[in-house]
């Protein structure tokens, strides 16, 4: 197990980097922090537009949501790698494939989480807000979503840390992220599959609880700095 | 200032305003009252456009209201209106509430904001609780910062839905004190109210509605010695002693 790890720790951080392209866990953790950085303003997006009282915006959505949640990542995974450079015309690299079919899978997800946070709040809030001369958009930026994404916090983590997980798919590309990796590193040393591959869970699992502590703590600290909203947690 | 021209409204079949046909002057305080169901809610949320009406016209000073292209926002800005629940926004000090509006729409500098916010949350007896969030005030200190919220874009109309219903008794009062002050300066107001002690006292004049219909308008001595409809003289029976049918 020691040996394993003094022998691949470097080629599991960071795949063959200098020497060739960036891969291993950094990798991961980069296709990961772009995914949920940019799923989420998409999220809202999509959200939004779930919403809107304009059926020309609110139907094409609604659409793309059923259709994309209706397949398996793997399946959108395909089609990015597949059908993306057939109709832009040239090929696209595993990482900017992977990075978009994770955008988009998260992004429908989350704009049902977000559609969810701004239904929850009470129609009072909205109509306040418009009396006194509060556009759509200003009311949605100052009063609605402040108050929608910090009830939404718990259901946004359980969605990023499914991405986190999501991106060890880009195996089958052949994107070389840390489970891709392991994977190499388990085929040299064939005969410690559990260390190898048991590592590789403790890893995922890492990345995962430390968002969720994040996540805690950034609850936390609103609920503090906001006194009159209930911690989420369940009454006693 | 305000007229409204046989205006109709309907809820699917339900015909919630029926030919309401009223003038309201600058300067009235004028209390709407009837049974619940009666559509007075209705009424005054017709005049900011928090509801759209099926057909008549609504004019202030002059201008149609629910014409097609009114900028709606700045309409809205220049009303102040007042709900039954507060709806403080409640992730925003009391301060913060009151200042939103003016930041954002009247383009106030934060400072000049904040200073005239504190002088009307002083002007409501609350300047001491401004860094407060609305769950630390009580329902009546909510009400009365919703009234400096409201009074930050300084409108030169205010409208009342049941402003003290959800409230305690006991801040019921402190509540009335301030729309007293705010009538005393002149301010035309609409409340939709069932504080008839604040009717008889405050108000210019009293519009009974029963069934999306106005069935009287009277100044508060007469509507409150000698109701003219039946209705009316039932309703008012009814406030004054609520188990006289039962009996």
């Amino acid at each position: 197990m020691i040996e394993i790890i003094q022998t691949y720790w470097v080629y599991f951080l960071v795949g063959q980097y200098p020497n060739g392209p960036l891969g291993g866990l950094a990798l991961t953790v980069l296709l990961a922090a772009l995914a949920l950085l940019l799923a989420l303003p998409l999220g809202i997006v999509l959200g939004l537009a779930r919403i809107s009282p304009f059926r020309v915006i609110r139907w094409p959505v609604t659409v793309i949501v059923y259709v994309v949640r209706g397949v398996p990542l793997l399946m959108v995974i395909f089609w990015a790698y597949f059908f993306l450079p057939s109709v832009t015309g040239h090929k696209t690299d595993q990482f900017s494939t992977m990075l978009i079919a994770l955008v988009l899978f998260d992004g429908v997800y989350l704009a049902e989480i977000v559609r969810a946070g701004i239904l929850g709040i009470p129609k009072g809030q909205f109509e306040s807000a418009r009396t006194l001369g509060l556009g759509y958009w200003r009311t949605m930026q100052l009063v609605i979503l402040p108050q929608a994404l910090r009830h939404m916090l718990p259901s946004l983590v359980n969605q990023f840390i499914a991405t986190i997980k999501a991106t060890s798919l880009g195996y089958i590309i052949g994107l070389t992220e840390v489970s891709f990796i392991a994977a190499q590193i388990n085929t040299q040393v064939f005969t410690h599959a559990t260390e190898v591959y048991g590592l590789l869970a403790l890893t995922y699992f890492v990345l995962c609880f430390g968002l969720s502590r994040f996540a805690y703590w950034l609850e936390q600290r609103l609920a503090r700095r906001v006194a009159h909203l209930q911690p989420l947690k369940a009454t006693a | 200032m305000i007229r409204f021209d046989q205006v109709n409204k309907w809820y699917g079949a339900y015909h919630a305003l029926v030919d309401v046909t009223e003038h309201i002057a600058k300067g009235e305080v004028v209390v709407v009252c009837g049974p619940s169901g009666s559509g007075k809610s209705t009424l005054i949320r017709t005049l900011n456009r928090l509801e759209p009406i099926g057909s008549g016209t609504i004019t202030i000073d002059g201008e149609d209201i629910h014409r097609r292209g009114l900028d709606v926002n700045a309409f809205r800005s220049r009303i102040g209106f007042l709900f039954q629940q507060f709806n403080l926004f409640p992730h925003l000090t009391a301060i913060e509430n009151c200042t939103l509006a003016p930041i954002h729409l009247r383009r106030l500098a934060p400072a000049a904001a904040r200073e005239a916010s504190l002088a009307l949350l002083d002007r409501v007896g609350l300047a001491h609780k401004a860094d407060a969030y609305p769950s630390e005030l009580s329902g009546g200190q909510q009400q009365r910062v919703a009234i400096a919220r409201a009074l930050a874009m300084e409108p030169p109309l205010m409208l009342f839905d049941e402003p003290t219903s959800a409230l305690d008794p006991e801040m019921v009062g402190e509540v009335l004190l301030v729309m007293r002050a705010l009538a005393k300066d002149g301010m035309t107001m609409i409340c939709v109210t069932h504080e008839m002690g604040f009717a008889r006292e405050v108000a210019d004049r009293v519009i009974f509605m029963d069934h999306g219909r106005v069935l009287e308008r009277a100044t508060p001595e007469a509507f409150f010695r000698r109701p003219e409809h039946p209705r009316a003289q039932q309703f008012l029976s009814d406030i004054r002693t609520p188990f006289a049918q039962a009996a």
